[in-house]
């Protein structure tokens, strides 16, 4: 029995709530009263049809994407399609790798097109899309375990920064990953995209053969993955320093790798208790992550 | 290709194939034994499933449960998931105030970080577990060490800030983790180093070396004596209580001297203490009375011919009472087992009401730091004065705390009286624990309160907010009657 999306605005009466099967979002815009209530509406009005439209081409979306693959229809599709491309020459990655940052992305087109607005986000499950004016700034908090939350670091995103996009990945996590990373935070200049790197950076974060990972077929825990055979992490024992060391590393070098190309801003990796981060809010000392400018001991405490 | 275990959602155009005990891709729907259920909130999921947690099935829910477990007249706001800055520069997220019997009551409400913090946890077993002063261990690194044993139970003291953040990095995050899992009600194994292996869960029965202590002994073997010779006078003529520290016997015992017990004629094996009380009967296990014996005839040598009569009635009972045996002795005075008569079953019945369940319990002790107490107060020592002066109530997630005499504020809580999940982490690493402090508005001026950020309790609720009943033993932290009158 097909359960009707919901739509509610969420006790304090700023936020927006919008649930559908597995899609999941929060949203806030600021701005005028007016302009608040309009991008709701577009926002509402958008969402209802989402989910159908992806799941019309669900079987498409499941494949692995490569230079021969049919390129989908629908605008959130085209949008996950794109953001998988640059990483599906080297590695195995699907579209669904970038649903949920594409589904957030999309929400925030329609509310940004049907008002001014001078800050929003559409938070989809901890993927996140998000809209600067230019002089305006997000304080955004992060988190190390999904499981168990807290708070790891903050970073002040600027408008000039060029990051509109914030998603995290990890074994941990809702989705499957082929890593051991607890998890790993990708900030990049679309949500699509960031989603995508996030899949990338958290299955490179690996230690392959080690006794201490236990990883079962993708499929064996839910038969419709698109990871089909792929074995997928579900348990990670202690690990050694120089092991946890060593699998950061290879994150790391995936994450330097997508730094150079372009295609992130910045990452951030946390196994295990330990963290690593790179790219424009990487302050030089390991394990920090700082907006760049801020004074030290300024808005990032923890960690 | 549809798998016998796996049923077909259809919530939603997704349509996912759903494995037993599985959930599907929004985590919302659940295969539970070939059955579709829906989990509510969306963020019990996982433990719903895995743990047994109340699920509502679709479909026949005539409404959604809105989260609540009962609905409270009367609400209180705990500090759990308050948020806290680290330090705090600024005032405690929420200062709410509420109406009590006329008094504006203010509680200040936050989650402290805390480096000095650690359990002490009281494990109830008589076994040995190991030297005191040793190392603990959790995952191999050493979390805390071994205490003073008290009366029936041994003590454990974990955590504290040279494991926390004084040794290694993987020492400290381990320390960190075991707190945090007992702190948050979760069993952890601990290894003492030359001593036992433990596993310990607040609230629960300790394992020991992987087997499951139940009860608490009524006492050591000589002082059952003391306290059910009375009981047996008249009825029997000899008793052995049978024990791993001290085994008791009646006829021997000051206990048995005073009431006039004849002697026996019993011989003891063991190491005699002083009379009646006799130590090393048996090797520790688990069978008889915390020993190996299985036969307790084991533990008894020939009995004096000079001494003993044929007829003579003799009781063995473990401390626990969950082992017994009656005998009586033949013409060549050998033990012969009878049924236990109805007169000594009552006695025996007696041993093992008086055994306390075993548990394992955990206080979760912290200080609060000069800078919590200033997200409470301009002027930090002030809100020590007021806690001293029992003008000011501190709680821990609604639990009452015991506070140190002394300086500063340190304090400790029972963690089962506290809700659930109330614990987090920060990677420090830290422990973060809820506080409250609780006093009347007028006091809290005085002492330089953050009187400007008092928020009024209904704006609280108006955010999304986790409801929970309060523990059944907990004191209301509201109740009037707690901080004594002003001044």
């Amino acid at each position: 029995m097909r359960e009707p999306a919901q739509i509610r605005i969420l006790p304090g009466g700023k936020r927006l709530h919008l649930h559908d099967g597995p899609m999941d979002l929060i949203v806030e815009a600021y701005g005028g009263t007016e302009c608040v209530r309009a991008a709701y509406r577009a926002a509402a009005e958008r969402f209802v049809g989402i989910l159908d439209e992806l799941c019309g081409e669900l079987e498409l979306l499941r494949q692995e994407a490569g230079a021969g693959s049919a390129v989908p229809e629908g605008i959130v599709a085209k949008r996950m399609f794109a953001a998988v491309a640059p990483f599906a020459a080297s590695a195995f990655i699907t579209p669904m790798a970038a649903v949920a940052g594409a589904v957030a992305e999309e929400i925030l087109r329609v509310m940004t097109s049907a008002a001014a607005l001078s800050r929003a986000y559409a938070n989809n499950g901890g993927d996140i899309a998000l809209h600067l004016a230019p002089g305006e700034e997000f304080s955004v908090a992060l988190v190390d375990r999904p499981d168990e939350p807290s708070l790891f670091g903050r970073a002040t995103l600027r408008a000039e920064d060029g990051i509109r996009g914030i998603a995290t990945s990890g074994w941990r996590g809702r989705s499957f990953s082929l890593g051991i990373a607890d998890a790993v935070t990708i900030l990049a200049a679309t949500a699509a995209g960031a989603d995508a790197a996030a899949t990338i950076v958290a299955n490179a974060v690996d230690l392959p053969g080690h006794p201490a990972i236990e990883r079962v077929a993708a499929r064996e825990i839910q038969p419709d993955t698109d990871l089909g055979e792929m074995r997928v992490t579900r348990a990670v024992g202690p690990l050694q320093q120089l092991e946890i060391e060593e699998a950061l590393a290879r994150g790391l070098a995936k994450a330097d790798e997508l730094l150079a190309a372009g295609w992130i801003g910045a990452a951030a990796l946390h196994l295990q208790g330990e963290t690593i981060s790179t790219g424009i809010y990487a302050s030089p000392e390991k394990g920090r992550f700082v907006s760049p400018g801020s004074p030290s001991g300024g808005n990032f405490l923890h960690a | 290709m549809q798998e016998a275990d796996t049923i077909r959602c259809d919530a939603c155009p997704v349509l996912c194939h759903i494995k037993e005990g599985r959930t599907g891709a929004c985590d919302r729907y659940a295969n539970r034994g070939g059955q579709l259920v829906r989990l509510d909130p969306h963020v019990v999921l996982n433990r719903a499933v895995s743990h047994g947690d109340p699920v509502v099935p679709f479909l026949e829910a005539s409404r959604e449960w809105d989260g609540r477990v009962v609905q409270t007249p009367e609400t209180f706001v705990t500090a759990i998931g308050a948020g806290t800055t680290y330090p705090d520069y600024k005032p405690a997220p929420f200062i709410i105030s509420s109406q009590v019997d006329g008094a504006d009551m203010v509680t200040v409400v936050t989650e402290g970080i805390f480096s000095y913090c650690g359990v002490k946890v009281k494990i109830d077993t008589d076994r040995f577990l190991g030297p005191e002063q040793n190392l603990v261990r959790a995952q191999g690194e050493p979390v805390g060490h071994v205490t003073t044993s008290e009366y029936g139970s041994q003590m454990l003291s974990l955590g504290g800030v040279h494991h926390l953040t004084g040794g290694g990095k993987r020492e400290g995050r381990v320390t960190c983790e075991t707190l945090l899992d007992l702190c948050n009600g979760k069993p952890v194994e601990l290894s003492i180093d030359g001593g036992a292996s433990v596993v310990a869960q607040a609230g629960k029965p300790p394992a020991v070396n992987g087997a499951l202590e139940e009860r608490m002994r009524v006492g050591c073997g000589s002082a059952t004596i003391g306290m059910f010779a009375k009981q047996w006078f008249g009825k029997v003529d000899e008793v052995v209580v049978v024990d791993d520290h001290i085994t008791g016997v009646l006829s021997e015992h000051q206990a048995g001297k005073l009431l006039g017990i004849q002697p026996t004629g019993i011989k003891m094996k063991g190491r005699r203490s002083t009379p009646g009380r006799y130590f090393q009967v048996a090797e520790p296990g688990t069978a008889w009375g915390g020993t190996s014996i299985t036969d307790p005839l084991s533990i008894l040598g020939e009995w004096n011919p000079k001494i003993a009569r044929p007829g003579l009635r003799l009781l063995m009972v473990s401390t626990t009472g969950e082992h017994y045996a009656y005998y009586e002795l033949d013409e060549t005075l050998r033990p012969v087992e009878k049924s236990l008569p109805e007169s000594l079953a009552e006695s025996v019945e007696r041993v093992a009401e008086n055994c306390e369940p075993a548990l394992v319990s955990v206080l979760f002790m912290a200080g609060a730091g000069g800078s919590l107490r200033a997200g409470v107060t301009e002027n930090p020592v002030r809100l020590t004065q007021s806690v001293r002066a029992a003008l000011t109530r501190v709680t821990c997630g609604g639990a009452p705390v015991y506070v140190w005499p002394g300086g500063g504020i340190t304090f400790m809580v029972d963690v089962t009286r506290m809700p659930e999940n109330a614990f987090g982490y920060v990677p420090t690493p830290a422990l973060v624990a809820p506080i409250e402090f609780t006093l009347r508005h007028a006091d809290y001026a005085a002492l330089g309160g953050h009187v400007d950020f008092i928020r009024p309790l209904d704006s609280i609720l108006k955010d999304e907010s986790r409801r929970a009943a309060p523990h059944g033993e907990n004191p209301w932290p509201l109740a009037p009657a707690a901080p004594k009158a002003a001044k």
